[in-house]
């Protein structure tokens, strides 16, 4: 996927107003099947995939010894033994690493990342765009994904906030589909965009917003840790975490008014000029036209309307905590 | 892509026209697509003295920061206050109300060593 096909202002509009598309063939993919695989994986990851039914599929994390983050991914029930799983690209050989070396024998995991394309359709237009061009198959619901019968895989899931879908069929599939999505009216769309959609949605990005130096807790991203399933890696730092609370906290930041656009590693400073940390992601908003960020921030610094600068070169901009997402899609 | 006769260029992308000893310093029509949106211009501290070559602006995309670099020595004696409000003019005239800064030229010799419009195309080509 480039960074950008024709602009990124011009390409992350589209998927607001009306529907953009991404090559997310880089993303990985893993099958999960054998007798306790659900118990398996329950003990791999923070979420509880014994509330999926099949057909659906949730947002989990994937955590070190210490508790701090792998990998997020989206695990999907296929059945009462059988899962996939979507991971982060850059992440595909250390998650099945990891994975692998905490195997049961009765588990059968595959990576088959690189059979796989994917694409996500997304914005408002995004599930008409579906049934216009496929007519025999119902949009499943949020979160759920079906199978077509040419063994496509659709599942109504994104990272832009919008609604959409996203499309994992066998690579030699791809370009077929792709041309499809794009000739009913999807606009292609690259990384530039992806990070700006993603972003005004706080959705974290693993390797900017998450890392092992973090936990999930840290990372505000609490609703998607079951404390109350058996034991799971990681988790006594959590359970530390949610009753002690955290020193830092990933906050949402953002410009009071024009600037710089901020980018990540940009200091964060408190108004008297005390250096906090840095941003882990920053971009011009291009729906709010103004910069926005996140970064870890000591907990007493990460209360809403806390005054901050944002140094840019030798420039400081003033920036505000603000409640997250930065902006919710109509 | 537009490179017109007139001006002079660096192989770093920014045009300079030249009248009498004050040279206006913009960057190109190819700088300004490779960018693509432009969102923010930083320009320099009037009055400061700079040498060829030297970083003396910023140009920022969504995508990345570009330093643009002053073509030949000077003081900078004028600003294009208007790009500060409205980047999207480096896009759209880059060589008319796009333009960044004015220099008074140190060394007008300086200015015969810049690429000319034939030259930069090649450049570009």
């Amino acid at each position: 996927m480039p960074v950008q096909y024709t602009s990124i202002l011009d390409e992350h509009r589209a998927v607001r107003t009306k529907a953009g598309i991404f090559d997310i063939s880089h993303m990985g993919q893993f099958f999960v099947s054998g007798p306790g695989c659900a118990a398996w994986l329950n003990r791999l990851l923070t979420n509880n995939v014994e509330h999926l039914a099949p057909g659906h599929g949730q947002y989990t994390l994937m955590l070190n010894d210490q508790g701090g983050i792998i990998d997020d991914l989206i695990v999907y029930r296929s059945g009462e033994a059988d899962f996939f799983l979507v991971v982060n690209a850059s992440m595909v050989e250390e998650d099945f690493f990891w994975m692998a070396a905490h195997q049961d024998p009765d588990i059968v995991l595959r990576n088959e990342s690189a059979l796989w394309a994917g694409m996500a359709v997304q914005g408002p237009q995004a599930s008409a765009l579906f049934a216009a061009t496929c007519p025999d198959l119902p949009l499943p619901p949020p979160k759920g994904y079906a199978t077509t019968a040419a063994g496509a895989i659709v599942s109504r899931t994104g990272y832009t906030g919008e609604d959409g879908f996203e499309w994992f069929c066998p690579a030699a599939a791809g370009p077929a589909a792709w041309n499809q999505f794009i000739a009913a009216g999807a606009t292609p769309c690259g990384l530039g965009a992806r990070d700006t959609l993603r972003l005004e949605m706080c959705y974290p990005l693993n390797g900017n917003d998450l890392s092992p130096a973090h936990s999930p807790i840290e990372a505000g991203l609490g609703f998607f840790v079951d404390l109350d399933k058996p034991a799971f890696i990681g988790r006594d730092t959590l359970v530390r975490h949610k009753t002690a609370g955290t020193t830092v906290k990933l906050s949402a930041i953002q410009y009071t008014g024009t600037g710089a656009p901020p980018r990540a590693h940009y200091p964060v400073l408190a108004d008297d000029g005390t250096v906090l940390g840095e941003l882990s992601s920053g971009v011009l908003s291009p729906t709010l036209m103004t910069g926005i960020g996140m970064a870890y921030l000591p907990t007493r610094f990460s209360k809403l309307g806390t005054p901050l600068q944002i140094k840019v070169r030798e420039r400081l901009f003033p920036a505000t905590v603000v409640k997250k997402p930065f902006y919710k899609p109509q | 892509m537009t490179v017109p006769a007139d001006l002079r260029y660096s192989s770093s992308h920014e045009w300079l026209r030249l009248d009498g000893d004050i040279a206006t310093v913009g960057i190109t029509a190819h700088a300004q697509e490779a960018l693509t949106d432009v969102v923010f211009v930083e320009l320099p501290a009037p009055g400061s003295n700079v040498d060829a070559g030297d970083p003396t602006a910023v140009v920022e995309s969504v995508k990345a920061a570009s330093d643009i670099y002053a073509p030949v020595a000077g003081e900078v004696i004028d600003l294009n206050l208007e790009v500060e409000t409205d980047p999207s003019l480096v896009n759209s005239d880059p060589y008319g109300n796009g333009w960044l800064f004015k220099l008074r030229v140190r060394n007008p010799a300086e200015v015969g060593e810049l690429l000319d419009a034939t030259a930069y195309r090649a450049l570009i080509s």
